[in-house]
């Protein structure tokens, strides 16, 4: 990231290939259409290379500094998009499992799947479904406690305990 | 809303699930909360690691865009903010969760990353994922192992192999990638190597150079692997050169 940020756009060919399969499947997740999607990410992994000065190692790593942009962009998108969008089809959210289904043949990302899926596994199927509708479809707390008709204090309390609980069975440290 | 409510949102905060006004609420509660920015940190890593895991494969065209725009782009300068510091050379066995970071960084670095992307039509790669999804009980299983270590290696021109090891389930997966199709007749067989001694340890299939194969057998006190192009049906000793040795992770 170092020479990224000093423009070296070899080194930031290289991240590219680390970061833009990740990048993609994640806002393809929140946002389903695929080629808004890839319009997405391209904005996102732009931002990379624009912004590369501000990524400070102790902060994490450089993949979570991308992937944080990525959702909240994401996240972003799909609130403006969503504002004019009927509700009702909200409810088919919780027809759909994660994207999980998507292929990708790097195989890091396959081991990424299977200890993720494990992990989830763990969770009672509130946390399950909150963690998930949260992350992976871009809702607010409050949009999800409306959907799974929970209180907003239970949702919030189920986004940090689940978190928590993958924390400890994927061993993050930060 | 209480300190005691603010505490609580460090999950809905992590997963950018908070709207804007309380966003910025516990954004500031956060500048005084060690706790919290502590925890923030580790959910946050946490998230990204749920976003990992959807990982697709992108169209190669998407890289030729993003290029051209870059070099179109103006960098922020740095401001008067600490050096960026370089990063360290990734150890060779590395914890899965560093996994990706360190292709990233190796990559970067110019030591050559381990990632090979495989450019498949989606259909064909869903068929194939299909098709590993039937077989992949006893893989997933070891692929998921809270012990699981990898160690990668370039075969040959373009080809690499990973090797993944869980010492609590005694099992090891070997993932191709790109390996050249071997010649009419002959088959890539795998090996456990038990200090010196090579032990079968199952052939790739022909038809499939880029896949994923669970060992057989145990690990037991293999300390590496290898493999070698054998006639079809394998052999009971390795009756080649190795295309590729790896150490096994610890
Ligand atoms: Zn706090």
């Amino acid at each position: 990231m170092g020479l990224v940020a000093r423009g070296d756009q070899e080194a930031f060919g290289a991240v590219y290939d680390a970061v833009c399969g990740p990048v993609l499947g994640l806002v393809r997740s929140v946002l389903r259409d695929p080629a808004q999607s890839e319009e997405v990410a391209q904005e996102v992994l732009v931002e990379v290379w624009r912004t590369a000065a501000a990524y400070r190692e102790n902060r994490g790593s450089a993949m979570n500094w991308v992937l944080t942009m990525a959702h909240r962009r994401a996240v972003d998108r799909v609130r403006s998009a969503q504002a004019a969008t009927d509700r009702e089809q909200r409810a088919a959210l919780l027809d759909r499992t994660p994207a999980f289904d998507e292929v990708a043949e790097q195989v890091e990302a396959r081991l990424e799947r299977e200890q993720v899926r494990r992990c989830m596994r763990s969770l009672t199927e509130l946390q399950r479904q909150s963690v998930s509708l949260a992350y992976y479809r871009g809702l607010t707390y409050r949009e999800v406690a409306e959907l799974l008709t929970v209180p907003l204090g239970t949702v919030k309390t189920r986004l940090r305990d689940g978190l928590i609980r993958l924390r400890d069975c994927l061993g993050v440290t930060a | 809303m209480t300190v005691a409510d603010l505490h609580t949102l460090t999950g809905a905060y992590a997963l950018h699930a908070l709207p804007e006004d309380e966003r910025e609420a516990f954004e500031h509660h956060l500048s005084d909360c060690e706790a919290c920015a502590q925890e923030v940190k580790e959910l946050a890593a946490t998230a990204g690691r749920l976003g990992l895991a959807v990982t697709v494969t992108p169209p190669p065209a998407m890289k030729e865009a993003v290029l051209r725009t870059v070099a179109q782009v103006r960098q922020e300068v740095p401001g008067h903010g600490h050096p960026v510091h370089h990063a360290s050379v990734p150890g060779r066995a590395r914890r899965l969760s560093r996994l990706v970071l360190a292709a990233c960084l190796a990559a970067a670095a110019g030591l050559g990353g381990v990632a090979v992307w495989q450019y498949d039509r989606a259909d064909q790669a869903r068929e194939e994922a299909r098709q590993a999804q039937d077989r992949a009980d006893a893989v997933a299983e070891v692929l998921g192992a809270p012990d699981a270590r990898t160690t990668s290696a370039r075969i040959g021109d373009g080809a690499s192999g990973t090797v993944v090891v869980s010492r609590s389930r005694d099992k090891a997966v070997f993932v191709g990638a790109g390996l050249a199709r071997p010649a009419e007749g002959k088959v890539y067989q795998l090996w456990f190597d038990d200090h010196g001694a090579m032990r079968p340890a199952g052939l790739i299939d022909s038809d499939r150079t880029a896949d994923t194969v669970l060992m057989a057998g145990r690990i037991g006190d293999a300390s590496g692997m290898g493999i070698t192009v054998e006639p079809a049906g394998g052999s009971k000793q390795p009756t080649s050169d190795p295309v590729a040795l790896m150490e096994l992770p610890a």
